[in-house]
């Protein structure tokens, strides 16, 4: 009764009160988040033992740089000048001074601490918002101090799915073909490298010409062509240990073995009786299984993450456009309907785009599209580039790109760039040699 | 019969000329409408903004030196000591006076040194395109500041606003300033339901004294990393931006605000 009555005074009268404002924010800036990486501390014992092993004078500020360079190569993230920087390292570890890093305008801080422990490298390092004023994460690592690099890019992966919420693609490896001599008579060897272009090996002799090698999206193991005897031949190659083997010797119009999500397939195409058509093959069992069965050329297969979807390249319509189909062939629907040809599909890891290489009017273009064909996006233009290959988080490509040669037939060039989904963040991969047909590994930590 | 039939002719040729008469009213044009004249209703202000005219000045100068010769040429002014009349403001002096005060607010040398401005701008920072977003952002954000600093709201306005809540300039004002500060997170997927509100409570200047996020408990749930992500990017924009562009009066209407950040449009793109 008594509550009957209260809710009754309190209808009869109602207090003045007003509406909560609500404002809607539906736009933001794309800069590069400020953020600042300040050097990694190291006490003074640490920092003469790691100049012994590993020649650098102070592994800490080594490593920061490396974690800087990384961020600044994403494109998203501005780190500032540590000139700027008025805390010393060792004491913004333990507690930083917010006003004075919110003075340089950052707005994240990554502080850290270096020691040498049982003939081992231990990098912890912290993240901070620097606006909140807390600790956002907090790691530690221990390895062998060779792998400083690789903390580094670990360290940058994390900091980068802290901040931007997917996962980073710094610490991967590139496989090439690394490519020397002159146009007509060029040696091709296998190449690999971290994504930052450092700790460059080959991998071949190149005494066989390689073509087309891919990672398994689930392994660091690689598939790729060779010529034996003039004869396509498919290898698997392990990287950690390089153990190598074959797969089988196909026909001579074979192109671009890759692995299917889960590793256990290679799907290719290679012409049989003439036509040209796309194949599975089982690397438990070997059978060989064809997806496609039309008169036109199909090549160019790229399976989607989940494994349901496959998408190739065909000119059954007339001209080399982009289709998609179910796993087992079926339901082939033509995706891209833009003027001029495409080619070399490649479906995201993230599963929503198919990257594509595309000729319309004497150039080559980067370009990106759903996976129905709408929302074409090219990213880059140029006189000849193709072969885009994802990092694992399909946030970025990287590609190869040849320059014109002269009327001499000199200044030729292949190199590697990469670019970002937002066609802006275009950068050279710097190489030793000359470069071409990269691809990109998944992440070697998780 | 042969009567009847007379009639009934009669009547009909009476009812076609009633007809013809009476019909064409129809055939009328409409009455020509004069052309719609569209009026922008503009926010009164305390001063005017309409350019000063300098050859008006020019004018004025010219009938006032006129009028200094003749009364030099007839004879020179007799000193006469200040009576009380004279130090009330005569009409002439206010108008010198409002002359003044748009000599300062309008002087085209002043518009020069805006457009010097411009071209230090310029000059320090290299057309970049990576920032067009950037540069966009900022003339949203100036054009904003002058809006807040000219747009005073009348007593009327107040009125009617206490009751709805912000004017549009305030908000788009108050918009212009959070836009400027909020780095989206890139990496967000644009085909999830990811909408952030978050409550603040404001002090009169503008600071933040409170704020919180609406859906707080989504935060910590496994599987909502970029949700997370997505508010901690809004905190961040919202401390960036403090003390926050509200407006001058009606503290009580907008001491408590909800912003809700939603990043779709932007990552979709």
């Amino acid at each position: 009764m008594k509550k009957l009555l209260i809710s009754i005074l309190l209808i009869l009268f109602p207090l003045k009160s007003f509406a909560l404002i609500e404002v809607d924010i539906t736009r933001g800036n794309l800069n590069p988040l400020p953020i600042a990486v300040s050097p990694l501390s190291i006490d003074e014992n640490s920092r003469k033992n790691f100049e012994k092993i590993l020649k650098k004078k102070n592994i800490g500020s080594e490593i920061s740089i490396v974690v800087e360079n990384n961020l600044k190569t994403s494109g998203l993230f501005n780190p500032l000048n540590k000139d700027a920087f008025l805390q010393a390292p060792d004491i913004a570890n333990l507690k930083p001074r917010f006003e004075d890093w919110n003075l340089i305008k950052a707005q994240a801080l990554i502080t850290g601490k270096v020691s040498y422990i049982e003939e081992k490298l231990r990098v912890e390092f912290r993240l901070w918002d620097v606006l909140a004023g807390k600790e956002m994460l907090a790691l530690a690592f221990t390895t062998v101090p060779n792998n400083w690099r690789r903390v580094g890019h670990i360290i940058t992966d994390k900091v980068y799915q802290r901040l931007t919420g997917e996962k980073g693609y710094f610490d991967t490896r590139i496989i090439y073909v690394a490519e020397e001599g002159p146009k007509t008579k060029r040696i091709k060897k296998l190449a690999i490298m971290d994504q930052d272009g450092a700790n460059n090996k080959f991998l071949t002799l190149g005494n066989e010409l390689v073509l087309t090698p891919r990672f398994n999206p689930t392994s660091q193991m690689v598939t790729y062509l060779s010529y034996f005897r003039n004869l396509p031949r498919v290898y698997l190659l392990d990287i950690e240990t390089g153990m190598q083997e074959v797969v089988g010797d196909f026909p001579g119009m074979t192109f671009a073995p890759r692995f299917s999500p889960n590793g256990k397939k290679i799907i290719m195409s290679f012409a049989k009786d003439g036509n040209s058509d796309i194949y599975t093959m089982d690397l438990e069992n070997r059978i060989v299984e064809k997806i496609t069965n039309h008169p036109s050329i199909d090549t160019s297969p790229s399976y989607s993450p989940d494994g349901k979807f496959i998408c190739f390249n065909s000119d059954r319509s007339g001209y080399q456009q982009i289709y998609i189909m179910k796993s087992d062939g079926s339901n082939v629907k033509r995706i891209s309907f833009g003027k001029g040809l495409y080619g070399t599909p490649v479906w995201s890891p993230r599963g929503d785009l198919i990257a594509f290489t595309k000729l319309h009017k004497g150039k080559f273009y980067i370009g990106v599209m759903r996976t129905d064909g709408s929302g074409e996006r090219l990213l880059t233009e140029n006189f000849y580039q193709e072969a885009p290959s994802w990092s694992p988080n399909g946030r970025v490509l990287i590609f190869y790109r040849e320059t014109k040669t002269d009327k001499q037939g000199k200044g030729f060039s292949a190199k590697l760039w990469s670019i970002d989904l937002t066609g802006y963040n275009e950068r050279m991969v710097d190489t030793p040699t000359d470069a071409s047909d990269p691809s990109w590994s998944s992440l070697l930590s998780n | 019969m042969n009567r009847s039939i007379l009639l009934s002719s009669v009547l009909h040729v009476l009812l076609i000329i009633i007809t013809a008469m009476s019909l064409p009213f129809l055939s009328k044009k409409p009455i020509d409408l004069p052309p719609i004249v569209s009026i922008e209703l503009i926010q009164i202000t305390d001063k005017t903004n309409i350019p000063f005219a300098p050859k008006a000045k020019k004018i004025i100068e010219e009938v006032k030196e006129k009028e200094k010769k003749l009364v030099s040429e007839q004879a020179p002014p007799k000193k006469v000591k200040k009576i009380k009349p004279d130090s009330v403001p005569m009409p002439e002096d206010e108008v010198e006076k409002v002359e003044k005060i748009k000599e300062d607010k309008q002087n085209p040398e002043k518009i020069d040194s805006e457009v010097k401005q411009v071209s230090e701008f310029e000059k320090d920072e290299l057309f970049d395109p990576n920032n067009i977003a950037a540069l966009i952002d900022k003339s949203k954000e100036e054009t904003a500041e002058t809006t807040n600093k000219t747009d005073k709201v009348t007593q009327d306005q107040q009125r009617t606003v206490e009751s709805s809540g912000l004017s549009l300039s305030e908000e788009d004002a108050l918009k212009a300033q959070i836009f400027g500060c909020w780095s989206i997170p890139l990496g967000l997927p644009y085909n999830e339901n990811l909408l952030v509100r978050i409550k603040l409570q404001l002090k009169p200047d503008g600071t933040v004294a409170k704020s919180e996020i609406l859906d707080h408990a989504r935060m910590n749930k496994p599987g909502q990393g970029f949700y997370k992500v997505l508010a901690e990017s809004a905190l961040r924009a919202v401390k960036l931006c403090q003390p926050l562009r509200v407006p001058t009066t009606g503290y009580e209407r907008w001491k408590e605000l909800q912003l809700n950040f939603d990043a779709r449009e932007m990552l979709e793109g």
